[in-house]
């Protein structure tokens, strides 16, 4: 008989080394995958994850590509050192989006200075935080599990947006199409280098995790949280409010989504379509804990997880690969990683019958 | 007279730990052997092994001059061998009878079940009515069901484990007679205890456990309970002895009329508490487990806000809806019953644990945490206190018990509270330790400080406390000055005796 036994003492350097053992069997098994495909798998793996850093124009479509991921990914990381299981992220950003897309369209060509981007990032916190907010609300006040509500409201979210952008936002010259009128000029997002679409959301996501690094390593609050989140009991004695954690998680971790769905659209999209997400919300989840709840983790794995976005796409259009390699990766990404953390806690014994 | 059970050589192993090391011993038939030692000496773990709930890494069982290859609880209880656990293991819906047949072959518990388990309970001395559903029972008579289920397998052999923790002075006397009137029809018992003055008197013979091995064999009768404190622990324990409050100052706590329905189903309801503490004394709260301590330790800790406000004042402010920290604020500090994961983040560095009750304006800068005054603080109460620790950053998890109660304890009287709180604070201390932790609970007593002392254990409180008061089912006896009480008269307190459960009101000392 097989059975997993705790191990007394956990060793530090493995359970750094986990995520890189993960990433390592990852691409094994895709090797495998694509000679199964009568692929080349050299041919595949530079494709994928050398032709994007090859050159600028690579790199900062990279840098768009995890600005979303970063930014949802330190906003739950800080929720899940709390034991709080935002898993909605999807649903605050598209939400975020779309308050931020209604703010943006308010703005005509003539408008000036930095109000026309900033107040859409604004309120596209704002909204994430909003959407964020129910899920807080139902678990404080009636103990709702907070994993099936944030979910399930990332569904609504994302139909919210369906309605918004066949009825409300709709452009009436689009002829028919679901989506929003384009934003003006001042509506968008800067952006930081001339010719590529590397946009002012990436510095936002780059201090987003400094200050999230601050937070959790550094303030009393980030203390209060994880102190919540690791022993509930000595935080009900020392008098810290669970109450206030779990709104505390939702507002950081809706907000940043905002703000993530917010720069999207005011950055590299534009206007309002049916899809400005390919599943950012839900892979941020991946990321969070790739990086080990830790906002310079995340950095790290947040540039490996936008790797196999934009390597993808470079696949799918070099070696007519099929789009969802990019989802195959990320699962089993996160099946290695939770496989290999299982084993650093935990040891296989062949036991004997008791 | 041949040994009915033999341990020989058993070693038992944990990841990082060897629970027993070697150990041998043997009982004989009508025997009642103590197994003694301090928290985590391995007695729990050796009675597992016998029981069959744990499986020894080396050495052997013999029954009756047997070798046992198989063992198993349902193995032990045909051999004849019953287990009495610390928790009890019963349903509290269903009755007595059910409960017992419950744990009976199915041919064994047939419909005169009822009235074999009366003719136990009058024949051992275990007053229980095998109608009676179990959560209507008190936990003195939970056990007797306990004991009841054991002895209608007619077993050879009985272990106890730690008994008398749950029971008032009069029901462990009963139990006592119970053990002895088994032990002369022949039926041996295992005994595990840490309390020294009932092994004197119930036992023929002790094994002493430290460490996981047998570090001694003696007739406890012979003994002092000085010398076998200094066998469990190596060396002879420091003495204490009581020192009268010498002053009397002006109140720091008082609680009027607080009555509050639990928030849990299973809890107690406190029911009309009144009382006062003043600067310069200790107030011990006996009573037995379950009779509502959590609750009202919740209430005045704070983690339980639902009280009146009016209903408890802290140095003259309401404060029955306050929060812990807010208390604080006011000069209270608290010892809570669990140490690890309510009085100490056990993954978290002892530093970060000084932060946790500590006051923030002192420890933090900006919102940001002082990293250096936090490991200052942790390293004075490490030192002052005498905690054996890895060093300020070591995990919680990683001290003893006895170790983490002592910092738990430093980290709380730190900020020279005016009110301390502090439940079961020597439960499952070493006795050093234990001495320790009294000498500073009366030092703070002696600079003015208020105690609030709630023990289990009648000889601590009559070692410290300048008054005593009981609770019982939820109430709270007037506090009395211990001149005027004895261990007697705090017992029958302790079984209700003197409490006017009809209009809910206070109890009569006298």
């Amino acid at each position: 008989m097989l059975r997993l036994t705790r191990r007394a003492d956990p060793s530090r350097t493995l359970e750094i080394a986990a995520p890189l053992l993960a990433v390592a069997l990852t691409l094994v098994v895709a090797a495998l995958l694509f000679l199964a495909l009568g692929k080349n798998p050299l041919d595949a793996f530079r494709a994928m994850f050398w032709r994007p850093v090859q050159d600028l124009y690579g790199l900062t479509e990279l840098g768009v590509k995890v600005t979303p991921l970063i930014l949802c990914a330190v906003g739950l990381a800080i929720g899940f050192r709390a034991a709080v299981w935002n898993i909605g992220a999807e649903g605050q950003l598209i939400v975020g989006a779309v308050a931020a897309g209604a703010t943006a369209l308010q703005f005509g060509e003539e408008a000036s200075g930095p109000l026309p981007w900033v107040l859409p990032l604004v309120m596209g916190t704002l909204g994430g935080m909003a959407w964020g907010a129910i899920p807080a609300f139902l678990k404080t006040r009636f103990n709702a599990n907070e994993i099936l509500v944030s979910l399930m409201l990332a569904y609504v979210g994302g139909l919210t947006l369906q309605y918004m952008v066949h009825g409300p936002l709709k452009d009436p010259m689009s002829f028919g199409f679901p989506q929003s009128a384009s934003f003006t000029e001042p509506a968008r997002l800067p952006v930081l280098l001339e010719t590529t679409r590397l946009h002012v959301g990436f510095a936002l996501a780059l201090i987003a995790a400094v200050l999230a690094w601050v937070f959790v390593t550094r303030s009393y609050q980030g203390f209060v949280f994880r102190l919540s989140g690791e022993a509930i009991e000595a935080a009900a004695y020392a008098g810290f409010s669970r109450t206030k954690v779990v709104w505390g998680s939702f507002l950081i971790s809706g907000g940043l989504a905002g703000l993530a769905g917010a720069a999207e659209v005011a950055g590299p999209i534009g206007q309002l379509q049916p899809s400005i997400s390919p599943g950012y919300g839900f892979a941020a989840i991946i990321v969070a804990f790739l990086g080990r709840l830790h906002p310079i983790g995340i950095v790290a794995a947040a540039l490996l997880m936008g790797l196999f976005y934009v390597g993808g796409e470079i696949a799918q259009m070099e070696l007519q690969l099929p789009i969802a390699i990019t989802g195959v990766f990320q699962g089993l990404l996160l099946f290695f990683l939770l496989g290999a953390d299982s084993f650093v806690r935990w040891r296989l014994v062949v036991a004997e019958k008791r | 007279m041949a040994a009915l059970l033999e341990l020989a050589g058993i070693t038992k192993r944990y990841p990082g730990v060897v629970a027993n090391h070697d150990v041998s011993l043997e009982v004989a038939e009508g025997e009642i052997q103590a197994l003694l030692g301090e928290n985590g000496a391995g007695k729990s773990t050796l009675m597992k092994i016998v029981y069959g709930l744990v499986r020894q890494d080396e050495g052997e069982i013999r029954w009756k001059g047997q070798a046992v290859t198989e063992n198993s609880p349902v193995l032990a209880r045909h051999r004849g061998i019953g287990m009495v656990f610390q928790h009890f293991t019963l349903f509290e819906t269903l009755t007595v009878a059910e409960n017992v047949a419950l744990g009976l072959d199915p041919q064994a518990a047939g419909p005169d079940l009822p009235a074999r388990i009366r003719d136990l309970a009058t024949r051992y001395g275990l007053a229980v009515d095998p109608m009676a559903p179990v959560w209507s029972l008190s936990v003195g008579e939970r056990q007797r069901v306990e004991i009841v289920r054991c002895l209608l397998q007619s077993p050879r052999l009985l272990i106890m484990d730690e008994p008398t923790s749950v029971l008032t002075p009069q029901e462990a006397d009963g139990l006592f007679a119970t053990l002895r009137r088994l032990a002369s029809e022949g039926c041996a018992v295992l005994y595990i205890s840490h309390k020294l003055e009932e092994i004197r008197s119930l036992c023929h013979a002790a094994t002493v456990l430290r460490g996981g091995k047998v570090v001694a064999r003696c007739d406890p009768t012979r003994e002092t309970a000085r010398s076998l404190a200094a066998l469990m622990i190596g060396k002879a324990p420091p003495e204490l002895a009581h020192r009268p409050s010498r002053s009397d100052g002006p109140v720091v706590l008082k609680v009027r009329d607080l009555s509050l329905r639990p928030s849990d189903p299973h809890g107690t309801n406190l029911r009309r508490i009144g009382f006062e503490i003043h600067a310069g004394e200790i107030v011990g709260v006996a009573g037995v487990a379950g009779n509502g301590q959590r609750e009202l330790l919740r209430a005045l800790s704070g983690e339980d806000p639902r009280a009146p406000q009016a209903a408890i004042e802290l140095a003259g402010q309401p404060v029955g809806d306050l929060n812990p920290r807010r208390r604080r604020d006011l000069g209270l500090s608290f010892v809570p019953e669990e140490r690890l994961g309510r009085g100490a983040a056990p993954k978290l560095s002892l530093a970060l644990n000084a932060l946790l009750t500590g006051n923030r304006h002192k420890l933090t800068r900006a919102g940001l945490i002082d990293a250096k005054a936090i490991d200052r603080r942790a390293a004075e109460i490490i030192r002052h206190f005498g905690v054996r620790a890895a060093g300020t950053h070591a995990e919680a998890a990683s001290l003893s018990g006895g170790n983490l109660q002592k910092f738990i304890v430093g980290r709380e009287l730190y900020e020279d509270p005016k009110l301390l709180i502090a439940a079961h604070p020597t439960w499952g201390v070493d006795v050093g330790a234990a001495t320790m932790i009294r000498e500073e609970m009366l030092a703070l007593r002696d600079r003015g400080g208020a105690v609030l002392l709630f023990s289990e254990e009648l000889e601590e409180l009559f070692l410290l406390a300048d008054r005593i008061a009981v609770m019982f089912h939820g109430m709270l006896s007037p506090p009395t000055p211990i001149r005027e009480l004895t261990p007697e008269s705090v017992g029958l307190l302790m079984g209700g005796a003197g409490f006017d459960e009809g209009d809910a009101g206070r109890a009569q000392a006298h």
